[in-house]
């Protein structure tokens, strides 16, 4: 069990009267991509917010590690800084540069100094490819380059999982290759990673696990090439059909 | 009769001694009011429900009633209970009560035109709230209040006239008191008048140019 990185059990979470998850379990392992899909309003962010407890389950319980996170006395900071996110609409830092927004984590969260900090957020704009765009500011960039920014600032703190959220659905199609190459090159790399997305194809070549949710609840799941031809579920099949049709 | 210009080389030690005493006024007054303002816009924002209802409080308060009667308040009601201050600090610290009101409600508004994924990020990377509102929110909302922001110190600079009012010897008193000696009214408060322009034309220039600086795109 030494592996396991993520553990959910029984997650539920209400936004007043609306019962948004019910009683869901997940286990993710270290190295793993996990790629949540299903209808829209299902839940898929909210689960995410959950594993990060930017929106703590109502009930339920979270391992990290082995570590508890959803125990008293636990310090969110400390575990949100070691789980890395990535939103749908970038949520780069409008003040900062590339740089700065990559960094500041290290800096100000981590207690960086400042000279190692610059070092290890450049290595980082690297291995996004926009090291050259270092000194720009989030609205110099294109979509699709504040994405892979927002990547790297998750990435600089290296942390023991990456949630995307939906992290191409605001971008122009044609910018959405670049996005997708970065993260696969991430799963190769054997990054851990819960990712909600409608991308067919990446889920295809990239996940180790297909998870469907509906209403709330994992309805099914398996690995992408069992999931994608012959799901057991018809609420799977008749969503795959649909999303299919699109491509 | 001297001529206006012989006039004017005249009472300019009596006017500029004046206006160096505006000058001082404002410019405490202005800090004070821009500690208060952002100390209170971010309260009202951030904090709890028995902060916010105090710093309402004050704002309206405040906002509700001319600043002359609070300068009377500071400065001829205190001392009816037994506290004196100068008539300086009354006016500064009246001024900067006055402002800080005022301040507090640009700086809000900036706050809340910030979108709220910047928070979300921020608390994301493991900032806590207290990080994330000094090194995310603050420099944006600084940075978007400025030119509103700007406004309130060109109003500062004219109403400090008002504490001459409550015997400051600032401009404005200065002006009075040199036209109540030589009688020529008009051109006494014209020469104030220019002296308060080109205060506001210099200091207008220098936030523009702030502006500039500190300008980044697309925020």
């Amino acid at each position: 069990m030494t592996d396991l990185t993520l553990r959910l059990e029984g997650i539920c979470k209400s936004f007043g009267s609306l019962s948004v998850l019910k009683d869901v379990d997940l286990d993710v392992n270290k190295g793993e991509t996990k790629v949540l899909m299903g209808p829209s309003g299902t839940g898929k962010s909210t689960l995410l917010r959950c594993i990060n407890l930017l929106d703590p389950p109502d009930t339920g319980r979270i391992w990290l590690d082995g570590r508890e996170i959803t125990a008293k006395g636990i310090n969110v900071d400390e575990v949100r800084s070691s789980i890395g996110m990535v939103f749908q609409d970038f949520n780069l830092f409008t003040h900062l540069t590339a740089l700065d927004n990559v960094r500041i984590g290290l800096v100000r969260v981590k207690g960086v100094d400042k000279k190692t900090a610059t070092d290890m957020a450049m290595e980082e704009l690297r291995r996004v490819d926009l090291a050259e765009k270092a000194a720009s500011y989030p609205a110099q960039l294109s979509g699709g380059q504040q994405q892979r920014v927002s990547i790297a600032r998750a990435l600089a703190l290296k942390p023991r999982l990456i949630l995307f959220d939906e992290p191409t659905s605001a971008l122009d199609p044609e910018l959405t290759g670049e996005v997708l190459k970065v993260m696969s090159r991430l799963a190769e790399d054997g990054m851990t990673m819960v990712i909600a997305s409608h991308e067919i194809d990446f889920a295809r070549s990239a996940a180790d696990e297909i998870v469907f949710m509906a209403d709330g609840r994992i309805v099914e799941k398996g690995p992408p090439d069992v999931m994608f031809t012959s799901p057991q579920q018809v609420r799977t099949r008749d969503f795959f059909r649909r999303i299919g049709e699109r491509h | 009769m001297t001529s206006f210009f012989e006039y004017a080389i005249e009472i300019a030690p009596v006017l500029l001694r004046g206006a160096s005493m505006t000058l001082q006024i404002v410019a405490l007054a202005i800090v004070l009011g821009i500690a208060l303002g952002v100390l209170v816009g971010l309260a009202r924002v951030y904090a709890g429900r028995t902060a916010y209802a105090f710093c309402t409080v004050y704002v309206e308060a405040i906002r509700g009633t001319p600043l002359l009667v609070q300068l009377f308040l500071l400065y001829f009601g205190l001392p009816s209970v037994g506290i004196y201050i100068s008539s300086f600090w009354a006016a500064v610290i009246g001024m900067g009560i006055n402002s800080g009101a005022y301040q507090s409600e640009y700086f809000r508004g900036a706050i809340q035109s910030i979108r709220s994924g910047q928070m979300l990020a921020a608390r994301s990377i493991g900032m806590n709230r207290r990080q994330a509102i000094q090194s995310i929110i603050v420099p944006q909302m600084l940075r978007r209040a400025l030119p509103s922001w700007s406004n309130e110190l060109m109003y500062m600079i004219k109403y400090s006239s008002l504490a001459y009012m409550i015997q400051t010897p600032e401009l404005m008193a200065a002006a009075k008191e040199m036209s109540a000696q030589t009688f020529r009214t008009f051109e006494t408060f014209l020469l104030a008048g220019l002296i308060y322009l080109v205060i506001v034309a210099i200091v207008s220039r220098a936030l523009m140019s702030l502006e500039n600086r500190i300008k980044i795109p697309g925020l």
